[in-house]
């Protein structure tokens, strides 16, 4: 115990004298806490729309000014001919064109049928989809504007409507960083958590002082715990720091679930992550392979473990991985108890999963540290 | 008694390629200044790895005080102090927080063994609160000896302690060691210098992971079988030539102001080989050398060590 206690002594000294590596740990994560969400936004906002307009008609104009009011999109280019639109897709000006036929208010008025050409930029899948989608909902929109002011609604409906309302549960106003926030929170602590932790370890290594740490009668658990601990608690207050000062305060999120649930749970995710980074750490012989090691690994996570995309989204193999991955079942539990307030019944078998890989992760890194010395 | 022994130890490294350490027994006895000495990749570092218990040898048996280097490796960690040959000490704490983290794990403090590192301790004590990283080669140097001292070992080894270190630091330092002789504490030391060969009580001199020869450093030096002449001239270059495409030198090194020659003596007379002497100076004289010094010298550990290396060449 006296031991740990000095190691835990040194450790402590060592991490706050590393002038590189504290604003690293402490600073890095708030800013990309800031950062991240506001990038990972998923509304696409500022679509380039060119209109190509042969009709000059009151409905044509009426039709492109809802267009560019709707706020979604932005009028790149009011182009006489579809060939001279085109051109604007080409060099990049727009990333979509709509083309209104001439006669448009006339066999709408006439003939009670009207079509419109929509031709999209697919380079940007998710802009042009969300686009395209976009302008349908708009053109539905004022289509039914139109039918309402021509058709007297009759007193009684004629044929059965099915009229669908819908409730945004748990996140009513559909706010994007609600969703990101607690998500990002969980990659920042998993960075501090494996990168640090395998760094630190690795260092020790390189510079030749785990050499001189082994003539000692420094047993081997001590050593272990005496590196685990500090990155454990580290990666403790880097998450209570996301999630009561910057997602509170400048996200506005807070909680519903119980708190305790969920640094319970932060408190064994750690302990599974820190036995990665140890694990990483046996392998490799210095911070340079250390480093390429845990960012393959960061990357895996970051974009496999459903922080962007949904799992369900994802083909078979890919939901395997998916799964074998003990950061998607923490974003999945943070995203439950902060939003949701699910209680430990509903995560008991996330609870079950991850002891399970800080089991394995721990005893594989211990097991391989005993094989290597 | 015998404090470090050695039995047929053998470490390869590169599964078998590459033979670090070679069949290598020896002994060193309680209280001795016991020196290996040889070049880079001599296998120096590799014994003292398995001897500290950090590397497992692939066949052989050592102990330390007794206690076997596989099986007994706790007891052995608790009694003995290493210094690596690199510097291993935490270079972002402070001169004193080093020693006190060393003393802190070996169960002790300063103060119970700071009569053992006193003489040490004193010199680097004006930067006690200076970060070790920051402190110079030599001032490393006794920081680390301060180090492997504070659990008063009762066997110190010491990896090229001195190397990298400059000449008036490696005196010190080896003054140190004799002062830690004294206190009954014995001591294994390597070295590639090998003029600090003679400030061992007994060395080992190691070539390509085998022992070439163990001895006191005079008995080592009286074994030189022959006379040993040194020999200077205007033009050191063209010397070095001449004497090597002469049939009567045996073998002929540079060895800084002088070169070191022996020669071809049939008999071992002496008259004969003066004769012999005289001849070669006579020769050299003709072939153009000018200020021509020859004398005859005893022969130093270097010496020894390029005749044990022709020699295993030779055989081998």
């Amino acid at each position: 115990m006296r031991t740990l206690k000095f190691l835990l002594q040194k450790e402590f000294k060592q991490i706050f004298r590393n002038k590189a590596l504290l604003p690293l740990i402490f600073v890095v994560p708030i800013v990309q806490l800031l950062i991240l969400p506001l990038a990972a936004d998923y509304e696409v906002k500022n679509i380039n729309i060119s209109i190509v307009d042969h009709d000059h008609s009151a409905f044509s104009r009426h039709l492109i000014s809802k267009i560019t009011a709707s706020g979604y999109f932005r009028l790149a280019d009011y182009s006489p001919s579809f060939n001279t639109a085109f051109k604007q897709i080409e060099q990049d000006q727009s990333d979509l064109i709509l083309e209104i036929p001439q006669g448009f208010e006339k066999n709408l008025v006439r003939e009670n049928e009207q079509k419109l050409f929509i031709a999209v930029n697919a380079i940007n899948g998710v802009k042009a989809g969300l686009g395209g989608a976009y302008l349908n909902q708009i053109i539905t929109a004022y289509n039914a504007d139109i039918r309402l002011q021509w058709f007297q609604p009759d007193k009684f409906n004629t044929a059965p409507v099915i009229t669908v309302a819908s409730s945004n549960w748990f996140n009513p106003f559909m706010n994007y960083r609600f969703f990101m926030v607690p998500g990002i929170l969980v990659i920042l602590v998993t960075m501090v958590g494996s990168y640090m932790c395998a760094l630190n370890i690795v260092k020790e290594k390189e510079v030749g002082t785990i050499e001189q740490i082994n003539v000692t009668p420094i047993k081997k658990y001590q050593f272990i715990l005496g590196k685990l601990i500090p990155f454990w608690a580290i990666g403790m207050f880097v998450f209570s720091v996301g999630l009561f000062v910057v997602a509170r305060l400048v996200y506005g999120i807070v909680p519903v679930g119980n708190l305790f649930l969920l640094y319970g749970y932060l408190s064994i995710y750690l302990v599974a992550l820190l036995g990665l980074g140890l694990l990483i750490s046996t392998f490799a012989e210095t911070q340079q392979q250390a480093m390429s090691v845990a960012f393959f690994f960061i990357m895996i996570f970051m974009l496999m473990s459903g922080l962007f995309t949904s799992l369900d989204g994802m083909p078979q193999w890919a939901y395997f991985i998916a799964k074998c991955i003990p950061v998607t079942y923490f974003i999945e539990v943070v995203r439950m108890i902060i939003l949701k307030g699910s209680g430990f019944a509903d995560i008991k078998y996330h609870f079950v999963i991850m002891i399970g890989f800080a089991a394995l992760l721990n005893g594989l890194a211990i097991w391989n540290y005993k094989k290597t010395s | 008694m015998k404090d470090v022994v050695l039995n047929n130890i053998v470490k390869t490294y590169n599964k078998g390629k590459v033979k670090a350490v070679n069949d290598v027994s020896f002994t060193v006895n309680k209280g001795e200044l016991f020196g290996l000495i040889g070049p880079d990749g001599a296998g120096k570092t590799s014994i003292f790895r398995i001897l500290t218990t950090l590397l497992l040898p692939d066949s052989g048996t050592a102990s330390v005080k007794g206690f076997d280097v596989i099986k007994d490796y706790k007891n052995i960690r608790s009694s003995v102090g290493y210094m690596p040959g690199k510097f291993s000490l935490y270079q972002d704490l402070t001169v004193e927080e080093n020693l006190n983290f060393f003393a802190s794990v070996f169960n002790t403090t300063i103060q119970d063994n700071y009569d053992l590192i006193k003489d040490i301790y004193v010199q680097i004590e004006p930067f006690k609160d200076r970060r070790a990283g920051k402190l110079s080669g030599g001032m490393k140097q006794k920081l680390a000896l301060c180090c492997a001292l504070i659990h008063r070992p009762t066997v110190l080894f010491l990896d090229e302690p001195t190397t990298g270190v400059d000449t008036v630091s490696r005196k010190e330092f080896w003054e140190m060691l004799k002062s830690l002789k004294q206190q009954g504490i014995t001591i294994l030391v390597s070295t590639p210098y090998m003029d600090e060969a003679t400030l061992c009580e007994r060395i080992a001199l190691m070539q390509n992971g085998e022992i070439m020869s163990i001895d006191t450093p005079k008995n080592i030096i009286n074994q030189f079988p022959e006379n040993l002449f040194a020999i200077k001239a205007n033009d050191m270059g063209k010397l070095l030539q001449d004497l090597r495409k002469n049939h009567e030198i045996k073998t002929c090194n540079a060895f800084g102001e002088f070169h070191h020659i022996t020669i071809n003596s049939g008999e071992p007379i002496i008259e004969n080989r003066k004769f012999k002497i005289s001849n070669i100076e006579k020769m050299l004289i003709e072939s153009g050398h000018k200020e021509l010094v020859i004398k005859e010298i005893t022969p130093t550990i270097e010496d020894c060590f390029i005749r044990l290396m022709d020699q295993s060449i030779d055989n081998g």
